[in-house]
């Protein structure tokens, strides 16, 4: 057996030993980002299907969510700057090679456009509401006249922004246990299911809740089918790469990972939602507490998990 | 102009001259480094085998920090040297997560920071601080695109080793073996 020593003649904190540049805060963003993304897909989806009267929570309630969810993941990435006052930097400069900047321009589309569509059914949720301000009215007007050109945009950016919260991660060839293609799906459904589980949650209405209880039992469905497919990837990968699946396969992210993220994040939702299907009475807010709490884990996780892999040399 | 460092693993007697001599030119501060010696023991015991490397920032021609900037901050100039801007850096870390060389640090003043290969000593025609100092002279920079510079001489006479070449990073640093 070869055994292989390293003594290191440095000591850089955050990242010697392991790599720790990236906290929870970043984990949280990832999170939010994809909550939201799932949310305002599934609204722009059925508002281009013209479903809005059968499905109003996922066209018009859930909707109310994202605009403070994003604004809180944008928070959470502004806490882990590490040179805020120079944040703007971002907004000078596009480029195409860095999954960051196409985030951060898609966040700079993405989250006024949430704003307007939300406010767009304020008056409808709380009648009593006035802009006050003419403009703001006539404001109102179009956006609720444009819905439809609306939806088209964000149903694009929605789909950039779920995949952009994956794909962030893996285009690091440094660290082993992002660096797989499968990450931009894998935390796009993901995206989608928490968005999903969300608008089950919200609904009052039956047809509405069985429709996102299908969705969301598909998705994880096909969720579990990409965590099976990335091991596999894993162990038939380089050694670095067995190494990353390791952390899950015995390492230290074993019980965190199994227990958190599969059992309780997509497998114990499916089962509640399943037995809900067959006629039993279950309260909606179980599976989707499960599913969020089990998204969540999943990017905690991959955030910490991924900074301790690295190349062997 | 192609600027490269070799490093002569056989002469290497780990000193840490280098180090020191990088912090003092740079101004690095207290607790971090930009280059550092890693002292890698192979083998089983009895049959070890010790190579000692003066490690730093490998200036790739393929830069995955410089791809992944968001604001353009890490940038390629003259001769291949990768550096940082600290003005347009927002200290994302998104360069650091990227280096298979875990090269780069968070300055305490918030921005990234990272080796130079020098290049204010290298526009004056010096030699980089490290490889100055080093008492066995076992550094060598300079062109690898002048057929005549020592550099290209030696690598093409030794044998020779990149760090993680699976990375497809195309790194600037050879260490002769």
């Amino acid at each position: 057996m070869n055994e292989e020593l390293f003594i290191s003649g440095r000591e850089v904190p955050h990242i010697d030993p392991y790599l720790n540049i990236w906290h929870w805060p970043i984990g949280l963003y990832l999170f939010l980002g994809g909550l939201a993304a799932g949310i305002l897909f599934f609204s722009s989806l059925y508002t281009i299907l013209g479903r809005e009267k059968e499905l109003p929570t996922a066209v018009k309630w859930a909707t109310f969510v994202v605009p403070v969810a994003l604004v809180l993941g944008l928070l959470a990435l502004f806490v882990d700057l590490k040179h805020q006052l120079y944040f703007w930097r971002l907004y000078t400069t596009i480029r195409l090679e860095s999954p960051m900047s196409w985030g951060a321009w898609t966040l700079m589309a993405i989250t006024p456009l949430s704003f307007i569509w939300a406010a767009g059914y304020l008056r409808e949720a709380f009648p009593s509401w006035d802009w006050k301000f003419e403009i703001l009215k006539k404001f109102e007007n179009w956006v609720q006249n444009n819905r439809l050109p609306l939806a088209w945009i964000m149903v694009v950016l929605a789909v950039i922004l779920g995949i952009y919260t994956g794909i962030l991660l893996s285009a690091f060839n440094a660290r082993p246990l992002w660096n797989t293609s499968l990450l931009g799906p894998l935390f796009l459904v993901s995206g989608l299911s928490t968005g999903a589980a969300t608008i089950m949650w919200m609904s009052k209405n039956e047809l509405e809740q069985s429709l996102f209880r299908r969705l969301d039992l598909l998705l994880i469905v096909i969720e579990l089918f990409f965590i099976v497919h990335l091991f596999m990837g894993f162990l038939a990968g380089s050694e670095v790469k067995i190494e990353a699946a390791k952390l899950f396969l015995g390492g230290q992210f074993t019980v965190s990972f199994w227990v958190f993220v599969v059992l309780i994040g997509l497998v114990l939702p499916a089962i509640l939602e399943i037995l809900e299907m067959r006629g039993k009475k279950i309260p909606v807010s179980i599976p989707a507490l499960c599913i969020l709490f089990g998204g969540l884990m999943f990017r905690l996780i991959m955030i910490e998990a991924g900074q301790i892999t690295r190349y062997l040399y | 102009m192609r600027y490269a460092m070799a490093i002569d693993t056989k002469k290497c007697v780990g000193c840490g001259d280098c180090v020191v001599a990088c912090q003092i030119e740079n101004n690095v501060p207290t607790g971090y480094c930009r280059d550092w010696v890693t002292e890698s023991v192979v083998g089983t015991y009895p049959q070890l085998e010790l190579e000692l490397r003066s490690e730093r920032c490998n200036h790739c021609e393929n830069a995955p920090c410089v791809r992944c900037c968001p604001t353009g901050a890490s940038h390629i100039v003259e001769g291949g040297v990768v550096l940082v801007t600290p003005e347009m850096c927002i200290g994302c870390g998104a360069c650091i997560e990227s280096c298979p060389y875990d090269a780069r640090y968070s300055h305490p003043d918030g921005h990234v920071d990272k080796c130079t290969f020098c290049i204010h000593r290298v526009r004056e025609g010096k030699q980089p601080a490290c490889v100055s100092v080093c008492p066995t002279k076992c550094m060598y920079f300079g062109d690898l695109d002048d057929p005549n510079s020592e550099i290209t001489q030696l690598l093409e006479k030794r044998k020779w080793k990149v760090l993680a070449p699976e990375a497809g990073t195309k790194p600037h640093v050879y260490y002769l073996i």
